[in-house]
């Protein structure tokens, strides 16, 4: 294995390596001195072993290769690697046992104002933050796994954190058991492609005051929340899959003054809610896939101006919900399994309109005890009764146009 | 005494209401599952008629059964058998044959058609609700001096448990809504055998929302596995209490 | 062999048995009479188990017949009716009962064979007339050879011939020291056959006479004229008790 890989790192260094070094070292010596030495453009290869080194500090752009994850140990009270430099690149090693503090933000690997640097194929393990960005530009943080054990939010830190940040690119890291799995404040231009944040206390992706970000293509599964986008404009957030979010305040997403963004084409499957709207505005949601959902969306009263179109919605406990009956959003065209009107002239669309608010939803959170007797036949009766004589759900909720079979999505 | 239980269970077996019962759930959950491709929707159609069908249809059918073969329970209490003995094999051959019935009128669609966790849950809520309400039906069948009052016990009975108890209960949520009842409610639905069927699938099927409401007692109870304990315990109570009553009932009984 | 002794039931205010004591041996063929609502079939099923007494006891060979099944091993019982499970045939109706008593191997099937049953043992007890349940009745009565019959109404329902079939049975097998206990409506088809009459009314027990006694009494020889004359006597006396 260790063969295969040096002649593999031969070969892609051979064009490059004609001016640059290679500098080869051990667990027996320091790494921050093979640093001190390295010329802007060197490699340092890292030999396999135990490495209890810490605070090592990368001032030369210089790229890292960790042969078969060297582990780098923090003995649970230090930080272990800080980047200060551009261009620095980091590869394949283990980075493991951050301390934690409340003074400092301990973390395993941590990129200081900083651009075009690149940290991937690493491990880090049991850090209170996994890899910390501040005030960078243009990193890439790729194909890492990212793994820790927090049970607490107020221990614990983020996977990935960026702090006023811009142009980074988050991809295919695998992240688990942070506080947040990935955390965005005051970062823009963006993106998160492909990754896994599973087991999360907080929020699978946290966003705060970042705009002009996009996230797709990844899965959150049994975070406290999938992802929670907070005070923030322009997110586009396409190809998700959000799943097993279960909880009085848990969420597939969770979107609380969010304005001008777009969910498309995700699937949003075994939450609690799928989608939990508060304060938005202009928020397109087209496409997406809601089922076995409690709720598959709740939006709340402060909404306003968003369009809800071409969803399918399937065996979802309730499809919606809401607190008040003023309504200034768009239902339009999305297909409900609830559905039970006709289509006369065959056009795909139904004749009447769909009130995706259940009586029963409204009932049971007026008196949540009434939830025991869901499904029974009384919950039949009195649908049939408010259909008949509507007295409780929000008239103004409805889809003008539902369709009558599935959009193949 | 097996020996009768299998000698009912074959006559039942070539019963002509067990086989139209058969045949109106195997129809119902043929079309319910096949129509539209929503297997889901078709699933919940099925618990309702499982909720609905199985407690009526095995209450009067097994007490009419019983009332039927009274003069030949007497004919076998004249041979050198216990009483209890005869009773308990009459009262497994028919929660037996009603079982197998409804194993092979929605078992067998739901194995074809849909075969996830909450089909066979669905499967196994259908089979303890007949025995259960065999053993109601044996209880009626013991209490009743004759089979018209039988009869007319055995429909008031499932329809007070299918329809008449949520009615009652819902009542008593909404007058006491402001007070900590959710103990109550627990408690309550132990007290009907449809109920704690239907919570078994909503624990299945509605975990996700009911996870949503605040409140220690719906969190723990319906959101662990101790509320499916709790529902099969007592479904296990319903079916084991009234048919020692019944026993005791007819050991002393005069035929 | 059957000792009654003060036996007592009641259904609600309504006794239907009173005290009523009695004492039945070997080889004797007894007929139990009275009008409707006598008592008749309460004291059959209290012999059989099938109702339970508030007073008195009853002994079968020596052995009180409270809580043990196991005496009614001695006892042949034909129900005045047969109903049996629709759909079973004859045969598995046989076999049950067979089945129910494991350690009995040797069967009397007589009246099986006699009754032409054997012919017809695949037909429903649905798609059955009576008589020919009643056919059914009467072979399983007989099935194991006991030591006592009782008989409900034995004749009722049969055609001729069977009947005679019947009969013939009763009193070959009284004629083996076996003792039978019969009720019927029609007294002609008692005579020749009984030993004892035993008559109940209101639940108290009338008379229980050996007809040879009551012959000599009445001066009658048919049973139906003996008990006409005695309850003609007895409206106008209000005697009786042996």
């Amino acid at each position: 294995m260790t063969s295969i890989r040096t002649i593999l790192l031969f070969l892609l260094l051979v064009p490059a390596g004609l001016s640059a070094a290679v500098i080869r070292t051990g667990p027996g010596s320091l790494l921050q001195h093979a640093l001190d030495r390295a010329q802007p453009g060197d490699t340092i290869l890292v030999a396999p072993g135990l490495y209890k080194q810490h605070e090592i500090v990368v001032r030369t752009p210089v790229t890292i290769i960790g042969e078969n994850y060297p582990v780098f140990d923090g003995e649970n009270k230090y930080q272990i690697l800080i980047v200060s430099a551009d261009k620095v690149n980091i590869q394949g090693i283990t980075v493991q046992n951050t301390g934690r503090s409340s003074m400092v933000d301990m973390a395993g690997i941590r990129l200081q104002n900083v651009s075009r640097v690149t940290v991937s194929n690493c491990r880090v393990l049991n850090t209170t933050y996994g890899v910390y960005l501040q005030g960078s530009r243009f990193c890439v943080i790729e194909n890492n796994e990212i793994r820790s054990s927090a049970t607490d939010e107020l221990q614990a830190g983020n996977g990935v954190h960026a702090w006023k940040s811009d142009s980074l690119l988050i991809r295919n890291n695998k992240i688990s058991g942070h506080r947040d799995g990935i955390y965005f404040e005051f970062v823009t231009g963006s993106a998160i492609i492909g990754n896994i944040s599973t087991n999360n206390v907080r929020y699978g992706l946290h966003f705060m005051f970042s705009h002009n970000d996009g996230y797709s293509r990844n899965i959150f599964r049994h975070n406290g929340a999938g992802v929670a986008v907070m005070y923030s404009k322009k997110v586009v957030m396409t190809g998700n899959t959000f799943g097993e979010h279960w909880g009085d305040a848990s969420y597939g997403i969770l979107l609380k003054d969010i304005s001008d963004s777009r969910i498309e084409h995700n699937n949003f499957a075994h939450n609690t809610i799928g989608i939990f709207m508060e304060g938005s505005n202009r928020i397109h949601v087209l496409r997406n896939t809601f089922n076995a959902n409690g709720w598959a969306m709740r939006v709340q009263a402060s909404c306003e101006g968003n369009t809800i179109e071409t969803n399918n919605f399937t065996e979802n406990s309730f499809d919606v919900a809401t607190n008040g009956t003023l309504m200034l959003n768009t239902w339009r065209d999305n297909y409900w399994d609830k559905y039970e009107g006709y289509d006369l002239n065959r056009d795909g669309t139904g004749d009447v309109p769909y009130h995706p608010v259940s009586v029963y939803s409204i009932l049971s959170e007026r008196i949540p005890s009434t939830m025991i007797l869901y499904r029974s036949f009384l919950t039949n009766i009195i649908d049939q009764a408010e259909k008949i004589m509507p007295s409780i759900i929000p008239d103004q909720l409805r889809d003008d146009s539902p369709k009558t079979k599935k959009w193949k999505l | 005494m097996l020996t009768v239980s299998k000698y009912v269970f074959l006559d039942l077996l070539k019963n002509r209401s067990i086989l139209v019962y058969t045949l109106v759930l195997a129809v119902l959950s043929f079309t319910l599952l096949g129509l539209d491709g929503n297997s889901a929707k078709g699933l919940l159609s099925l618990l309702n008629i499982t909720l609905l069908f199985v407690p009526v249809i095995t209450t009067l059918f097994s007490a009419i059964y019983f009332f039927n073969s009274l003069e030949f329970i007497e004919l076998l209490l004249s041979q050198p058998v216990k009483r209890t003995g005869i009773l308990l094999s009459e009262y497994a051959g028919m929660a037996l044959s009603l079982s197998a019935a409804f194993v092979a009128g929605v078992g067998v669609p739901l194995m074809i058609l849909l075969p996830v966790g909450a089909s066979f849950v669905l499967i196994l809520c259908g089979v303890m609700l007949t025995f259960v309400f065999t053993s109601i039906g044996l209880l009626i069948f013991v209490l009743s001096r004759d089979k018209t009052r039988g009869i007319g016990a055995a429909i008031i009975v499932s329809l007070f448990f299918t329809l008449l108890f949520d009615g009652l209960m819902m009542a008593f949520i909404f007058a006491f809504s402001e007070y900590p009842i959710d103990k109550a409610v627990v408690a309550m639905i132990g007290l009907n055998p449809v109920d704690l069927a239907r919570i078994l699938m909503l624990l299945q099927l509605d975990v996700a929302v009911l996870m949503g409401y605040s409140g220690a007692l719906f969190k723990e109870f319906l959101g662990s596995s101790s509320g499916s304990i709790f529902a099969v315990g007592c479904m296990l109570i319903w079916i084991v209490a009234p048919l020692l009553l019944a026993l005791r009932i007819f050991k002393k009984k005069d035929l | 062999m059957i000792r009654i002794d003060k036996l007592t039931k009641s259904f609600g205010k309504f006794r239907a048995l009173d005290g009523i004591g009695l004492t039945l041996e070997k080889g004797q063929a007894v007929s139990l009479l009275g009008p409707n609502g006598s008592g008749k079939t309460t004291l059959i099923k209290s012999i059989l188990g099938l109702v339970i007494p508030e007073k008195g006891s009853i002994t079968i060979n020596g052995q009180l017949i409270r809580n043990h099944p196991s005496y009614r091993a001695n006892i042949g019982y034909m129900p005045q009716i047969g109903r049996y499970p629709d759909n079973m045939t004859i045969d598995q109706v046989l076999h049950m009962i067979k089945d129910i008593r494991k350690e009995h191997t040797q069967y009397d099937e007589e009246l099986y064979v006699s009754f032409g049953l054997d012919k017809i043992k695949h037909k429903k007890m649905r798609t059955l007339s009576g008589g020919t349940r009643q056919k059914v009745s009467a072979c399983i009565a007989f099935l194991f050879s006991p030591d006592i019959y009782i008989l409900d109404e034995p004749t009722a329902g049969l055609d001729p011939v069977a009947n005679e079939l019947l009969k013939d049975k009763i009193a070959a097998e009284c004629a083996r020291g076996k003792l039978v206990l019969i009720t019927s409506h029609v007294l002609s088809d008692l005579d020749g056959l009984t030993s004892h009459i035993i008559y109940l009314q209101d639940g108290q027990l009338m008379f229980h006479e050996s007809i040879g006694q009551l012959q000599e009494r009445t001066g009658e020889t048919k049973l139906n004229k003996i008990i006409a004359n005695i309850l003609k006597n007895a409206d106008r006396k209000q005697i009786c008790i042996s």
